[in-house]
């Protein structure tokens, strides 16, 4: 498959005209509830969503001695912590600009310089990743002015990005490829071959393993730390380097030591992201909806992008690999191709207990658009896909299958929308994040943990659910989940299938 | 990069020395850039008021705020739930612009009639305050129209520390107290402030008392009802565990209804007996105090063979602790020591001046105090005392287990009890678990691959790795 072609098999075009939206109505989205089958509210009640500097300061976690700064009042940053501590349980340095009731007054910038003074005193970051939360939004604080003064009074070469985030308008997700965009739009500069040292940020950071020639950049939504690693295996099996962003499988994934670190190590180096314009191709598996993505920069700076649904299931992750061969002029190789015949083998194992079975997909839209197709592959019926995501991704992303493939979509919706939805549709089965633990407990539906957050088991960052490997493991669990359903509920017991 | 403690935060850390008088610097704003482990005034008034279980908890702001504290805590309810949901006005770009009291008003009346509950606490974020949103004349007209206490929550979150949350906290309770019928209520008679029922402590209290023959008016707030809050101005007495949150609250309840007050802790035996005892005594009846004395006996016999055995395995461990506030750490020092292990570090993130004095006085020389830690000091200070257990909250976790040292949590999302005879026990149980489980043996910090090596070889076994 020639993956230059300008609609590629297996892909999803991110384009946003009027036809798309036309064929997102087939899926009954009900996003405008006025629109939809489902009353309507005033209140949010039980978030499908969180807020979008947490998005900010988990893609600022992937990149090589970053430190996230959020400008605000404390609490933004210390609930952030929290929560990422509670997914990755990994140390989560989140500084703020700790605003008062003066800073709210009188604006901020004073707050930002001590911020960025302490900040730099006391973990040396290479870059400073700031997002603003919804108080320094509503007041109106320049942040680009106030980066500028900061650099020419301190006479510093650190770089400082800023991604805007008000959450009262965006959630988690947004602010994610917001921070993204912003890394890209200000490091990712244009350079020629023989250009890369003069990079301002050369001599910090290890030089790429690869040449930027040699390279694809890749851009994930929020996975695990595992499924980053298994990207990057993937990748190199070609031949190809890897510049993920962000890559947070070893900053949020760390091995134990025996002394602390104020920066774990890992993450993308500046010098990678540099490079970005120079690589072969960016591998896009984000889904921005109607906004700009990283990759549409790096096609002005020169880069092809290709845009494909997380590789989740046989046909996704056989378009990476068509893709990856393309780019790299190899062959899948052997042990990748045998892992795609053992997942076949899982399908043949497992397809009867999972066909037909009704499944509630809620968590980010990039996931839950490749879950959607990973269960039309195997029999399953994605009876509703849901996310508290505002971006209009999700109906986007599933606008590209046939009418009446997927029953209910629910965007920017809440977890008292989806409990509702799941207690009259049916479901089998519902994947996603801890939050939906509530709604699955009270309908009695089976809950397989997946995405972002998982805070009531351990191991959220080793979860694998990407490639053919990852999808094997995943299609075990739920044809597993089903079956501890049928065996707990089977008046005899049985010990055999 | 090597440790250097801030300038600003010189005042915050110190150590204890013998003779010596520590003036701990305390009560003031995290410094920016530092990475406070502390939430914010809404976080303060939210974890207070968050386990009234019949009451409407809505939060007026954009989502993060609402988001980050849904079923935040463990804290228990013996039937109605609605303090675990989590409700918001999810304000959008066009409220923020145009101002948010029309969606606050359909908001409450809306979820109002959904949930019927018996009271509405709205917390004003951030956003509400600056956007000018009068939450305090809407929730007057709701209150009137829909004829239950809508009660306004000034919480927003640049207005101060975590403190000025429970301030915020303790005038909506306040607003509550005093609506209610106190005829019924009889002259045993207490309120117990500051336990949040977490893993159902509330109803280990609560059975003690009932044994000893006094009356538990309400629990400020666990397991809390609207209906026994706005009857806790017939109580004789106020018993405040968590002082940091509620001694606001027994103060202007001592004021406004000359109740008196006393500030006890129910962790560890020592000072759950001595919670007991000073209950019984202020209200002086012998018949009381006797059943008090019987309880205690019994129960200090019951669980003191246990508490035996594990110190056996504690000896000489040492801790960390890093908790909310100071009456929590004071008896987690004498809990520890009483279990062999002796405190190294101790810290809150919002005890007062007097606190840390009395902090210092219970704890051994060369004690690390910390007033508002971050990460980077806890992470030099574990590694400095060389400690075997660190107990805080989700948010030091990571500091602790990712360089190899044992971590118990004692904040609000334990599942375990840790209060009360029975919790005292459960605790040791738990820093036994922590403290000696093998795994920490196999740390890089105490252990090393190459030393396997030598290990096998010093057994004679030929070792085919070398």
């Amino acid at each position: 498959m020639n993956c230059c072609d300008p609609e590629p098999e297996g892909m999803i075009l991110r384009e946003h005209g009027a036809s798309n939206h036309a064929a997102s109505a087939e899926h009954a989205t009900e996003r405008d509830a006025s629109q939809g089958t489902l009353p309507k509210h005033h209140a949010t009640v039980n978030p499908c969503t969180l807020c979008a500097p947490l998005g900010a300061v988990l893609a600022a976690a992937g990149v090589e001695g970053a430190m996230p700064l959020l400008h605000g009042a404390q609490g933004c940053a210390t609930y952030i912590r929290r929560y990422l501590i509670s997914h990755f349980r990994e140390p989560m340095d989140v500084a703020s600009s700790s605003f008062t009731e003066a800073s709210a007054v009188f604006g901020g910038e004073d707050n930002f310089s001590r911020a960025i003074d302490n900040i730099r005193r006391q973990y040396d970051p290479k870059i400073v990743a700031v997002g603003t939360t919804c108080l320094a939004e509503t007041m109106g604080e320049d942040l680009r002015m106030m980066i500028d003064r900061y650099s020419q009074s301190r006479s510093s070469s650190l770089p400082i990005v800023h991604a805007s985030t008000p959450s009262y308008r965006d959630g988690h997700v947004e602010g994610y490829h917001a921070m993204v965009l912003a890394l890209v739009q200000s490091l990712a500069r244009p350079l020629t071959k023989g250009a890369q040292s003069a990079s301002p940020h050369q001599g910090t950071t290890a030089k790429p393993a690869l040449p930027a020639e040699a390279r694809v950049n890749v851009l994930p939504p929020i996975v695990s730390p595992e499924d980053l690693r298994h990207l990057r295996q993937i990748v190199e099996a070609f031949g190809l380097g890897g510049t993920i962003l962000p890559d947070y499988s070893d900053t949020l994934d760390a091995p134990i030591r025996s002394s602390h670190r104020s920066m774990p190590e890992g993450g993308t180096s500046l010098v990678d992201i540099g490079s970005m314009p120079l690589a072969l191709g960016t591998i896009d598996f984000t889904m921005t909806g109607l906004v700009r993505g990283a990759s549409d920069v790096l096609v002005e700076r020169g880069v092809s992008k290709f845009l494909l649904g997380l590789p989740i299931g046989i046909v996704a992750t056989d378009a990476l690999v068509d893709c990856l061969e393309q780019l790299s002029a190899q062959d899948c190789p052997g042990w990748l191709e045998a892992e795609r015949g053992r997942l076949l083998d899982a399908y043949a194992d497992g397809h009867k207990y999972v066909y037909g079975k009704r499944v509630a997909l809620y968590g980010d839209p990039e996931l839950v658009v490749a879950m959607t197709k990973f269960l039309l592959e195997i029999g399953a019926v994605p009876a509703i896909c849901a996310t508290g995501a505002r971006n209009r991704a999700l109906s986007s992303g599933l606008a590209a299958l046939p009418p009446g493939s997927v029953e209910r979509v629910l965007e920017d919706t809440d977890f008292s929308s989806i409990e509702a939805a799941c207690r009259d549709s049916q479901i089998d089965l519902m994947i996603g994040n801890s939050k939906g633990y509530r709604a699955a407990r009270t309908n009695g539906i089976p809950l397989l943990r997946l995405g972002f957050p998982i805070h009531d088991r351990i191991g959220a960052g080793r979860i694998l659910s990407l490639g053919y490997r990852g999808t094997v493991g995943l299609f075990d669990s739920i044809v597993n989940t089903l079956l501890e359903r049928v065996q707990d509920s089977s008046s005899v017991g049985f010990s055999y299938l | 990069m090597p440790f250097e403690l801030l300038t600003e935060r010189e005042g915050q850390v110190q150590r204890t020395r013998e003779g010596a008088r520590l003036n701990v610097v305390c009560d003031k704003a995290s410094v920016a850039g530092s990475v406070s482990q502390r939430a914010c005034t809404f976080c303060g008034s939210r974890v207070v008021l968050y386990p009234i279980a019949d009451a409407l908890h809505l939060v007026h702001g954009p989502i993060g705020c609402a988001a980050y504290t849904w079923d935040i805590r463990g804290a228990l309810s013996s039937g109605v739930e609605l303090h675990r949901i989590s409700c918001s006005t999810d304000l959008r770009e066009k409220d923020v612009i145009f101002g948010g009291e029309g969606k606050l008003e359909a908001s409450i009346r809306e979820l109002v009639g959904k949930y019927q509950p018996k009271a509405a606490f709205v917390y004003a974020t951030c956003i509400a305050g600056l956007i000018g949103d009068d939450v305090p004349a809407i929730c007057r007209s709701l209150e009137l129209e829909l004829g239950l206490p809508v009660i306004p929550v000034l919480a927003e979150g640049f207005r101060g520390t975590k403190r000025d949350g429970y301030n915020a906290a303790t005038r909506a309770l306040l607003s509550l107290i005093g609506r209610g019928d106190t005829t019924k209520i009889g002259p045993l008679s207490i309120n117990l402030l500051g336990d949040f029922n977490v893993a159902g402590e509330s109803w280990i209290i609560r059975k003690y008392f009932e044994e000893m023959g006094v009356e538990v008016v309400s629990v400020l707030t666990g397991d809390g009802r609207v209906e026994e809050i706005s009857r806790a101005h017939g109580a004789r007495l106020n018993v405040v565990q968590c002082a940091g949150s509620m001694t606001p609250l027994a103060e202007a309840m001592q004021e406004r209804y000359q109740i008196p007050y006393i500030r006890v802790s129910f962790f560890g035996i020592e000072d759950a007996s001595d919670a007991l005892y000073r209950v019984a005594k202020f209200l002086g009846d012998p018949e009381v105090l006797q059943a008090t004395q019987r309880l205690v006996s019994r129960e200090v016999k019951r669980v003191m063979p246990e508490l035996r055995t594990i110190k056996q395995s504690l000896v000489g461990k040492k801790a960390a602790l890093y908790v909310g506030g100071a009456f929590k750490a004071f008896s987690l020092v004498r809990a520890l020591r009483q279990l062999g292990v002796t405190v190294v570090l101790a810290g809150t993130q919002t005890g007062n001046t007097k606190e840390y004095e009395d902090l210092q006085e219970v704890c051994d020389e060369d004690t690390i105090i910390v007033d508002d830690t971050n990460p980077l000091e806890l992470a030099s200070f574990l590694l400095e005392k060389d400690v075997d257990v660190f107990i805080g909250g989700v948010k030091e976790r990571p500091v602790a287990y990712k360089l190899g040292i044992g971590f118990c949590d004692h904040n609000h999302e334990r599942k375990i009890a840790l209060a009360g005879f029975e919790g005292a026990v459960a605790f040791a149980r738990e820093i036994r678990a922590t403290a000696t489980s093998p795994v920490w043996q196999l740390m890089p910090r105490r252990h090393r691959r190459s030393d396997v090596r030598e290990d096998v070889t010093a057994t004679g076994e030929p070792n085919e790795l070398l």
